[in-house]
């Protein structure tokens, strides 16, 4: 099951033109900067931008193609607007029941207390869109969303609206989403901390064509694309938060056996977590060094090599334990070292990002 | 001298004035509701004229609209003739010519309040009732028509007070029919006339009385509407 998308669409001077075939599970993150068109894309999956053939298919129902076009009311998508769009006249309970009672009782696979729940829904019920914050709205506006059982869940950077406090309120609703419904989600974000920290699948875009569609980590770390040039370009690691210690440190173990110390923090062991490492904070050794404050320090394999963007650098990509990141390092160590690819180096990581 | 009571006459002519703006308000409202919601939402070139010609009604002298409403609906115009040729009575001195005068002059006050109104309820609300599985008709139901309850407040407020207090209009198009088209504000210039100030009096006060109380209710209605957070 997947989510194919082929699109083109010409609106004034700009030209939407891609062919996505989008994985049928967890969450796809649509990156670019504005005016690249993440928010046409996703609104012609929904139906709300008209064009003519092409085709969109979700999880084996056609949507669109040359002789069909459904209108938006009939797909099950679920649409998350990037400000809020609550009903101003109705309270938070009749905005979750908009959509859910529209639709036949054997069609709803989502539950409504369950959302409530999810979503910390439950003290807001009789309040008016009004009276609520930005964060609350913005989770209301998700859980009216769900309640309608979509087969694909389109959000248009749903916190770009919020305050810090407020998207540091409704990041974790949303990967318990991702934990725990089986419903593929596509994610329109120009934030790269928010998509290493959600994303599964990664669609690059720039000025209306798809640059790259690939896993997170593929698209992270790929040399030939823009991201592993940008100043704060990183690989996300998957690992497991496996104990913290008394002198204020948590271990993170990755596949293979291997761990990662970083300082404490505040997750249960045995949660699965993303560390982002940034690009510039991994050096390289030949061997392992001794009298080092660097706690980091892994055998890796050296995959890749290609110039940095300032002529002065060199950027590796670097398998460690299966899983890649990057290393940018001045040319002159690059030359000092002799490194070439398929060299087993240690890389020595100064600081890990959990966000 | 007249007395300060009402005459039957004058009676009749609050009936008539009342029914008038009743009838031509609900018709109004019927033939505004899709016009105007076509008129928020089009892109025809085209729109400015139709936005131009909705508010003639606002600028012309009543008794000029008046006029060509009498040669229009009269025995010998052009849709008083065809109402002839296919065996009904011309409109002219008839209460269904009034109603479409009062119509015509109020259109303005109706058009404008529920253009503004669709205008604002359109766009965003109405993609977000579609992704929520509303169909086109029920989207007009459940978000435009409570969003625009204000829109078709005044709407009403305005067409139903504009049409109590017209004149010019009725007095070319209806002539001074007691009981049939003879208004209050017409009775009201009769007894002025007829130097009967007193039951002019009596007639001007119930009309300004009315007025008020309408125009009060719907302050204090539309003040309650704004708490509920629309």
């Amino acid at each position: 099951m997947s989510i194919i998308a082929d699109i083109i669409l010409e609106r004034g001077s700009f030209t939407l033109d891609v062919n996505l075939q989008l994985p049928g599970s967890g969450v796809t993150a649509l990156f670019g900067r504005s005016g690249c068109g993440k928010t046409t894309l996703l609104r012609a999956l929904a139906g709300l931008e008209r064009f003519n053939g092409g085709q969109i298919c979700v999880q084996g129902e056609i949507w669109q193609d040359n002789k069909h076009f459904l209108p938006v009311h009939l797909r099950a998508v679920g649409y998350v607007f990037q400000e809020s769009s609550l009903f101003p006249h109705l309270n938070v309970k009749h905005n979750l029941l908009y959509g859910f009672n529209r639709l036949d009782k054997s069609a709803r696979h989502i539950a409504f207390d369950d959302t409530v729940q999810l979503l910390g829904l439950d003290s807001l019920m009789h309040k008016f869109p009004a009276q609520l914050s930005g964060g609350q709205r913005q989770r209301v506006a998700i859980g009216r969303a769900l309640l309608t059982s979509p087969r694909l869940l389109l959000m248009d950077e749903p916190m770009a609206s919020l305050d810090l406090i407020s998207k540091a309120e409704i990041l974790p609703y949303i990967e318990t989403l991702h934990r725990n419904l089986a419903i593929p989600v596509i994610y329109v974000s120009h934030s790269i901390q928010e998509v290493c920290r959600l994303a599964d699948h990664m669609v690059l875009l720039e000025n209306g064509r798809v640059l790259a569609q690939d896993s997170l980590q593929a698209v992270l770390t790929r040399p030939d694309l823009p991201l592993a040039y940008h100043d704060n370009a990183a690989a996300v690691l998957c690992a497991t938060m496996l104990r913290h210690s008394a002198d204020h440190m948590s271990e993170l173990g990755l596949e293979g056996g291997q761990t990662l110390l970083i300082s404490r923090q505040n997750i249960m062991p045995g949660a699965q977590v993303r560390a982002r490492v940034l690009a510039r904070d991994v050096a390289i050794a030949l061997q392992v060094p001794q009298h080092i404050s660097v706690n980091n320090c892994l055998p890796a394999t050296i995959r890749d090599i290609s110039d940095d963007s300032h002529p002065g650098h060199v950027l590796l990509q670097l398998d460690l334990a299966g899983q890649t990141i990057l290393s940018r390092i001045s040319r002159r160590s690059f030359e000092r070292l002799t490194l070439a690819v398929g060299l087993k180096v240690f890389a020595l990581i100064k600081a890990i990002n959990l966000d | 001298m007249g007395n300060s009571m009402l005459s039957p006459n004058d009676l009749q002519a609050l009936w008539v004035t009342f029914k008038l703006a009743l009838v031509s308000t609900a018709l109004l409202l019927v033939f505004c509701t899709p016009f105007a919601w076509w008129l928020a939402h089009t892109r025809w070139r085209g729109r400015v004229v139709i936005e131009a010609v909705i508010m003639l009604p606002l600028v012309l002298p009543p008794t000029v609209l008046g006029f060509y409403l009498l040669l229009l609906l009269g025995p010998n115009g052009w849709i008083g003739q065809t109402m002839e040729a296919v065996g009904f009575n011309h409109l002219a001195f008839t209460f269904s010519g009034l109603v479409i005068g009062s119509m015509l002059y109020s259109l303005p006050f109706v058009m404008q309040p529920l253009t503004a109104a669709f205008q604002a309820a359109g766009g965003r609300m109405l993609e977000v009732a579609a992704t929520l599985r509303a169909s086109p008709l029920e989207r007009f139901y459940s978000v435009v028509l409570p969003l625009s309850q204000r829109g078709f407040l005044t709407a009403i407020v305005l067409s139903f007070a504009h049409s109590l207090g017209e004149f010019g209009v009725i007095v070319m198009i209806g002539g001074n029919i007691p009981g049939s088209t003879q208004v209050a504000s017409i009775a009201i210039y009769n007894h002025v006339e007829a130097m009967d100030y007193a039951s002019a009096h009596t007639l001007a006060a119930i009309l300004v009385v009315l007025s008020f109380s309408l125009l009060l209710a719907v302050y204090a209605l539309n003040r309650k509407f704004k708490v509920v957070g629309i």
